[in-house]
């Protein structure tokens, strides 16, 4: 398998472990893995802003290049959308280099109409990503959230040009959801969605099954999961 | 990163076809029969353009022996208590779930269709179909109280859903406890003779469903055996048209599902994405080889251009290709002979300018296939925009406001279905409302469950497939025989076309009436006809003299003709949609008002009818009540059959609403001149319907007296309209013309024979005696349940939910 370059998208980690994840990865000469740091006071946001920048200015300046952050859900379900642009903004100041993920916690926004205006508040914002949930939300990536997302992505780049990327996160853990997931990326988004750049799947149990598929395919055995080393 | 294959395999398929040596028979009485010398079909899948099997083409012995097996079927049937046929039908479900894998393959390989459609849509309606229908076989008892079955059911079925559609005729027949014959379509039998044979395995007993191939004349010789009692069809307006004529005044039930150019119609307000995908459930689904397909957009201006972008993008990547392969969005056209009237079609709309865009994520080589196209530029004449493509082939059409939406939509002869695209729940139920055809759907298209009727306005037909109100396709009234007249060869072209020769200068005694000793002449009594809420002589100023009892000349009436119909039904019609749309409480009040405005000239009515009758007084009284109590009894309906929410698998609410048919043409029997004529309009009226109506032809006068009775109960003018005369004459003129809705007729077995195959033209309703006089008293043959059935239509509206997610 190392032969065909595949290697996972990011190793994600809390602020606090963004220095020891990068001397971890010089160790095992993966220095091309980027690390990504969920900041901005994860998984509920809730508290000050000032912290919540300076969250981001101290995972980057530890060496994370990708910063998953979380919106502001009081000020969303309050209809305050401007007061949720505004502070993505300064997030996305704060990140400088590094590339911002928008969490927009789906999960607790309530309607549809709310998750589309979210992710759309969040693009314009400056977010590289928009992102489904933390993963501690009772929903999480559920398709038809997703799919609203990726049409808010489609919308946007109608509208700007600009090519956003999609993480859906939370509650994909077999290959075949996976799978379920790419597809709609591809019939939504087109081919240009389908790599690490503009997709990835924030989804930890995931790799296990991605790794008894393979074995089943080259031995046509079904592996058991005690086989796969643990992720 | 492209799709790989996902074939499903056909080997299971192919054993089957193997175990039958590749060649199949009729299946009647649970057993494969094949006849020597017959001609055969040979059967081939269109993807690929393999031979799939041999069937053979059946002959009319062959439909003898069918439709004799099922007779006899019928027999112990038909006494087969409801839960055991409710067994029988679930057990049909639960051998079909069994073999759904087989039975998907099969009908793929046969139509064309995608596995995935076949798998996920076609097969598991078949089993909700009778799992759904075995509960209504185990409840006919309770729900359908005074309803028995009908006979032997014909059913003749086209190939676009061979499984599905047979299955919409079946499971209804069989639980209403009739036995059934069916036709399929000849490019697609093999689905139908798994059924059987599963059926057999089900442990259905022999001849309750049998299975005949044979191309089109077979079917009509199935239809019109006189021991067939029922003709149940789906398939083009055209066959539906003859089957109406094969079959008119013979006594047989008809059900016709038929075409359709259904709109989809999206406003501003609508999420376009959504309707995008929508739009691909409508059209590109089955390749567009449905009834109800949303071949007609019509998309608000603002909207437009987004919307088109966004169809072309979709167009890009939707894939076309081999019908077991389940990455495949669409897959084969049925036939080439259905590919070429496809591209006929098609290369017409590019002659008179129009613009077709046509584009796919891939597309085979060979195999029958036609790409999803979309054509934009076209007029509301172009015969695209018209007639019914069948194939994967949509128009597009802009409109500003919803008035004009609701006005193109309408713009057809057709009325199977259609669809409204809008966040605006008031907007979408508002225009669901007034889209004339019998399936709306709100956010979504090509909906289908067993819990909901489908069927057609206009020429779509008459007659819903699911639902309670498909139950009544498949059962009559209990008191009720089939009738078999007799009735020779009719000249429809003379038929009613001339009224009385002669003057009607008659013996009418002058009437004296003493005023203060002195004898003076009575003032002379003029009847007029009454239509548009005014008396209105008629259009030739003849007149026709009514008899009183004696003999004697007792008044005339005016002699209506064809001038007198196109008046009365355009009033009617300017008079329907105000009336339809009047609060049922408002027309309850006018019904009861009628009642006793009637009660007060009771004895007055009573004389006349016997003076006119020569019955005694008490038997008129007895009359006069009888009508006063049934406008009561219609006036309490006004409020309460107004429809039911339908338990659809849908997330959402599915609305059964009774509409009124529109305006209905009536000939009222001669017998019992003032009850039959308040039976007939009353329950028309009540659901909103408007009348033309030809009272008793020897017995006029009483209905004419009601229109006093009307003017003063605040009846709006047009909703009764009365023509005398001719029953016959005037008659011919109803069921001839194209905007009256339904004929009921209370005549003769020629007249009702007239009517049905006159019908066929516009493919109106009709409901007629078939020249039995009925018991007009009885509470039953007076004021059954068909009289509320004849008087709506019924329209599924289906409104999604699906907002809330989470917290």
């Amino acid at each position: 398998m190392h032969m065909t370059g595949i290697t996972t998208g990011a190793v994600c980690v809390y602020p606090n472990r963004v220095a020891e994840c990068k001397k971890a990865l010089k160790e095992l000469q993966a220095t091309e893995i980027p690390i990504a740091s969920v900041a901005t006071g994860f998984p509920t946001g809730q508290v000050p802003l000032k912290t919540r920048i300076e969250e981001i200015e101290l995972a980057v300046m530890d060496g994370a290049s990708e910063i998953d952050i979380v919106i502001n859900r009081q000020y969303a379900l309050q209809g305050n959308w401007q007061g949720v642009y505004d502070e993505v903004q300064r997030m996305k100041v704060a990140c400088g280099d590094a590339q911002m993920k928008t969490i927009i916690a789906a999960g607790d926004l309530g309607t549809m109409a709310n998750v589309y205006k979210a992710s759309m508040v969040c693009m314009m914002a400056g977010a590289d990503f928009i992102k489904t949930s933390t993963g501690k939300e009772s929903v999480n990536a559920t398709l038809p959230i997703g799919l609203v997302m990726v049409r808010a992505i489609r919308k946007y780049h109608q509208m700007t040009g600009f090519k956003v990327g999609f993480k859906p996160a939370g509650g994909i853990r077999s290959a075949k959801d996976a799978c379920t997931w790419m597809s709609l990326m591809k019939e939504e988004l087109g081919d240009d969605w389908l790599n690490a750049q503009l997709f990835r799947i924030g989804a930890s149990g995931l790799l296990t099954d991605i790794e008894r598929q393979i074995f089943h395919h080259v031995t046509g055995r079904y592996a058991a999961g005690y086989e796969m080393p643990m992720s | 990163m492209p799709y790989g294959p996902a074939p499903e395999a056909d080997n299971v398929v192919k054993a089957w076809i193997n175990d039958h040596g590749g060649s199949f028979g009729h299946f009647i009485n649970n057993e494969w029969i094949k006849p020597e010398g017959r001609k055969t079909y040979q059967t081939k899948n269109p993807s690929t353009g393999q031979v799939l099997a041999t069937t053979i083409q059946g002959e009319e012995t062959d439909v003898d022996q069918a439709v004799s097996a099922s007779r006899k079927a019928y027999d112990s049937w038909s006494k087969t208590p409801g839960h055991i046929r409710a067994r029988h039908l679930y057990s049909i479900a639960r051998h079909i779930q069994k073999h759904m894998r087989l039975m998907s393959v099969v009908e793929s390989m046969d139509n064309g269709k995608t596995f995935r459609e076949s798998r996920d849509c076609d097969v598991p309606i078949v089993v909700r179909h009778f799992y759904h229908h075995a509960g209504w076989a185990q409840l006919m008892d309770t729900e359908m109280r005074g309803w028995k079955s009908i006979g032997v059911v014909g059913a003749i079925v086209p190939w676009n859903f061979p499984l599905m559609l047979l299955t919409w005729k079946l499971a209804p027949a069989l639980a209403m406890g009739n036995t059934v014959v069916l036709k399929p379509a000849t490019y697609t039998r093999l689905s139908a003779l798994l059924l059987a044979e599963i059926c057999a395995e089900a442990g259905l007993p022999p001849g309750v469903f049998n299975v005949v191939t044979g191309n089109g004349a077979m079917g009509s010789q199935l239809a019109t055996h006189p021991d067939v009692d029922k003709v149940a069809f789906t398939g083009s307006t055209e066959v539906g048209q003859k089957l109406r004529r094969a079959v008119a005044g013979t006594g047989k039930k008809l059900s016709l599902e038929l075409g359709g150019k259904s709109p989809v119609v999206v406003f501003e307000s609508a999420d376009l994405d959504s309707a995008v995908e929508g739009i691909v459930d409508a059209i590109w689904f089955n390749q567009g080889q449905v009834c109800s397909a949303g071949s007609k957009i019509l998309v608000q201006e603002p909207v437009k251009d987004q919307l088109i972008m966004k169809l072309k993008d979709r167009l890009k990547h939707l894939r076309v290709g081999d019908s077991l392969d389940k990455t495949m969005d669409m897959a084969a056209i049925v036939d080439e002979s259905q590919k070429k009237s496809i591209e006929e079609y098609v290369q017409h709309a590019r002659g008179e300018g129009a613009e077709v865009y046509q584009a796919t994520g891939c597309f085979p080589e060979s195999g029958c296939f036609y790409p999803p196209t979309l054509i934009t530029n076209v007029q509301t004449v172009s015969k695209v925009v018209r007639e019914e493509i069948f194939g994967p082939v949509a128009v597009l059409l802009p409109f500003r406001t919803a008035k004009e939406a609701i006005s193109l939509a309408n713009n057809t002869n057709y009325g199977l279905a259609g669809s409204v695209w809008t966040e605006n729940i008031g907007l979408a139920l508002e225009v669901s409302l007034n889209i004339k055809a019998g399936t709306v759907w709100v956010n979504c298209h090509n909906l289908f469950d067993a819990a909901a009727g489908f069927g057609g306005y206009k020429e779509s037909g008459y007659g819903r497939d699911g639902g309670k109100e498909g139950l009544f396709e498949y059962t009559r009234p209990s008191w009720e025989e089939r009738l078999r007249p007799e009735v020779g060869e009719i000249d429809y072209k003379t038929f009613g076309s001339t009224v009385q020769q002669r003057p009607t200068m008659g013996n009418a005694p002058i009437t004296e009436i003493p005023v203060d000793g002195i004898k003076m002449p009575g003032i002379d009594r003029t009847y007029k006809m009454y239509y548009g809420g005014a008396q209105k002589r008629p259009d030739a100023p003849y007149s026709r003299a009514i008899y009183g009892a004696d003999g004697q000349v007792f008044g005339h009436v005016g002699e209506g003709n064809r001038k007198d119909v196109r008046n009365a039904v355009e009033v009617a019609h300017n008079a329907a949609p105000g009336w339809g749309k009047r609060a049922a409480h408002n027309r309850a009040q006018i019904v009861y008002y009628m009642a006793e405005n009637l009660e007060i000239r009771r004895n007055e009515f009573a004389e006349r009818i016997c003076k006119l009758t020569g019955g005694k007084l008490g038997e008129g009284l007895e009359e006069v009540d009888l009508a006063i109590q049934r406008l009561f009894h219609w006036g309490a309906y006004c409020d309460k059959y107004g429809g039911t929410i339908q338990e659809t698998t849908l997330y959402g609410a599915t609305m059964k609403i009774h509409e009124p048919v529109g305006v209905i043409g009536m000939a009222c029997p001669d017998e019992y001149p003032l009850l039959g004529f308040v039976s007939l309009f009353a329950p028309a009226v009540i659901r909103g319907n408007c009348v033309v109506i030809v009272p008793s032809e020897k017995h006029p006068l009483l209905a004419l007296d009601l229109y006093q009775i009307f003017d003063t109960s605040d009846l709006p003018g047009g909703v009764v309209n009365i023509l005398t005369g001719d029953r016959d004459h005037i008659t011919k003129y109803l069921t001839e013309h194209q905007d009256i809705q339904s004929m009921w007729y209370f005549g003769s077995a020629e007249g009702s024979k007239f009517v049905e195959y006159t019908s066929a033209v516009n493919v109106k309703r009709t409901w007629v005696s078939y020249g039995y006089k009925r018991n007009w008293p009885d509470r039953e043959e007076g004021q059954g349940e068909e009289f509320l059935y004849q008087s709506v239509q019924c329209k599924n509206i289906w409104v999604p939910m699906g907002d809330i997610f989470a917290n």
